[in-house]
């Protein structure tokens, strides 16, 4: 199954615009959701794009039938994805849960607005980068992905379907309010130019499949419902047949598994930007919209001779600490500028062992953090 | 050209936003530079502040919004006094003179937009893009022919032709404000000596 595809060509685009047409690109053909600011447009542009392409959108009651329905489609063998913000996200964790527990591969974007409850709807924030880590209950491995520019919210949504059918797993993507609404030139690839990967089915006869026997990858095989493959389907910890178990080796057996498809591809899945990193003294760590006002007050600090540098987190769960402890070595001092009260420079500090003297710069008034604060910290770092 | 930054701010339902994305569309695809358009606004459709920015650069933009906006454009006196002060040094005001009335610098540039509108267009809502129009003259930073281009092709059906025309006594009523700075500063020049 795939969908119709346009060829490469430049167009403007908002970065809501550009989730649409990364997940098109990567053979989406279901959308469910409940519309909700700053991630409306995402819906708004899903309902006539998927019809045209033969797919289907539906607008659900609230967001807990949104994934759930996504869940469902999924498991019929369509690739499906939901959009929401803060409240819709938190409806959302019950059964994000379950889509991990069922391996069952999803793509959920959260556009992150000021929160909690219903915040500030129309303003920027980074206020969800633990919940999506440990918004569901329970011990569980996730994929989480950041955007900063328009052209990421269509290459990262692509590639959070790859992952997701890869290692059948629900993948989140966060954007935030800037880089939901921005608007700019993007490249849009021809289909040639893209890669795009599809979950892996079983191969022998209907009678022999185990669906959750485990293997190298760690990622059993996977059929549409009802297609003469039997399996169920449950958010309770169960054995290779699906049904649930007590047994100690099969629920240790089950949730290695679970953590070990993730782990073991780490290397797959870590993504950071790097820019004038290797002579830095100082790093400015960030991710999403914030990643873009670092930028410029890197090169702004270089003008100056001051040695900076810049690490985009892309990947940030699993924290990309393979990627990121080398650096932490190598600098005098690192600056987490973020729109919160200090969540990802949490697990920095918690990476880095008290080595290297690690920074902060908090902003929580709903606005982004422009370039001028970020280049007067370093100044005095 | 270096980073080119414009503000256009005024109350929700001015239009402001939809302007800003056919500037952005002009000077980014039928210009070939690097644009960013932004915004913000408030939870309300109508009557809030709002404002949208474009950035437009040869090079790839950083920091999709402005630091200090080249022009700034107030379509209410509300917006005129919240963002004048962070304009460039030299930097361009153009204002609404049907609703800002205290101009904070004899350097403005002031068209009444939305009553050209109402008496030349029958209706105020081309005010938004008879103020395209004269941004375009002023800022000259992007071409009068990408910006008609971008603006039909992004206008509901039918409407073209209004939105043409409103284009033109924008272009047509900067023209005139140039000419007549163009007279005072000549006139200032000579009484200096």
């Amino acid at each position: 199954m795939t969908a119709k595809r346009s060829p490469g060509r430049q167009v403007l685009l908002q970065g809501n615009e550009a989730v649409v047409e990364g997940a098109l690109a990567a053979g989406c053909l279901f959308f469910a959701g409940y519309p909700i600011t700053p991630a409306t447009e995402i819906s708004e542009v899903m309902s006539y794009r998927l019809p045209a392409v033969d797919g289907t959108f539906i607008q659900m009651e609230d967001e807990i039938a949104s994934l759930g329905a996504v869940i469902g489609a999924s498991l019929a063998g369509v690739k499906s994805m939901t959009a929401t913000s803060g409240p819709g996200f938190s409806l959302m964790q019950e059964n994000l849960g379950f889509a991990c527990v069922a391996e069952v591969p999803c793509v959920v974007v959260n556009v992150m607005r000021g929160g909690p409850s219903t915040g500030l709807p129309t303003n920027v924030s980074q206020g969800d980068v633990m919940q999506s880590r440990w918004g569901t209950h329970g011990d569980h491995p996730i994929i989480v992905l950041a955007a900063s520019t328009t052209q990421d919210c269509f290459s990262l949504t692509l590639r959070a379907f790859n992952l997701s059918e890869k290692y059948r797993t629900p993948v989140i993507l966060l954007l935030d309010e800037v880089v939901a609404h921005t608007r700019e030139k993007i490249y849009l690839p021809h289909p040639d130019e893209i890669e795009v990967i599809d979950r892996i089915r079983p191969n022998m006869p209907p009678d022999w499949y185990i669906p959750y026997e485990d293997n190298s990858r760690g990622v059993p095989p996977m059929s549409p419902f009802g297609e003469g493959y039997r399996y169920h389907v449950t958010g309770l910890v169960h054995d290779v047949r699906g049904f649930p178990t007590q047994r100690s080796e099969e629920i240790v057996g089950f949730m290695n598994r679970l953590f070990r498809k993730i782990n073991q591809n780490f290397f797959d899945i870590q993504q950071i930007g790097e820019e004038m990193i290797e002579d830095a003294e100082l790093v400015v760590m960030a991710y999403g919209s914030v990643s873009r006002s670092a930028r410029r007050a890197v090169r702004e600090a270089r003008e100056r001779g001051i040695k900076a540098g810049l690490v985009q987190l892309i990947s940030l769960w699993p924290f990309p600490r393979q990627a990121v402890e080398p650096i932490l070595r190598q600098v005098r001092a690192v600056l987490v500028p973020e729109l919160n009260m200090g969540q990802m420079s949490r697990e920095i500090k918690r990476v880095n062992q008290g080595q290297t003297r690690i920074e902060t710069l908090n902003r929580i008034d709903g606005s982004l953090i422009g370039p001028n604060e970020i280049l007067t910290r370093l100044l005095r770092m | 050209m270096q980073r080119y930054e414009i503000r256009l701010s005024g109350s929700g339902g001015q239009g402001l936003i939809f302007a800003g994305i056919v500037l952005a569309e002009a000077a980014g695809i039928h210009d070939g530079k690097f644009v960013c358009q932004t915004q913000s606004y408030g939870p309300e459709s109508r009557g809030g502040a709002s404002k949208a920015e474009v950035v437009i650069s040869d090079e790839e933009i950083d920091y999709p919004k402005s630091v200090k906006p080249d022009l700034l454009l107030a379509m209410n006196q509300k917006s005129c006094d919240s963002y004048f002060f962070d304009l460039k040094p030299r930097g361009i005001l153009v204002v609404d003179s049907t609703f800002v009335r205290q101009l904070p610098t004899t350097r403005a540039t002031s068209i009444p937009f939305t009553l050209l509108a109402r008496e030349k267009l029958g209706k105020e809502i081309g005010a938004n893009i008879i103020a395209l129009g004269a941004i375009a003259v002023l800022s000259g930073v992007v071409s009068l022919k990408s910006l008609e281009a971008a603006l039909t092709n992004r206008v509901p059906k039918g409407s073209e032709d209004f939105n043409r025309k409103a284009l033109k006594i924008g272009i047509e009523a900067a023209r005139d404000a140039m000419k007549q700075k163009a007279g005072i500063e000549e006139y200032e020049d000579s009484s200096d000596q």
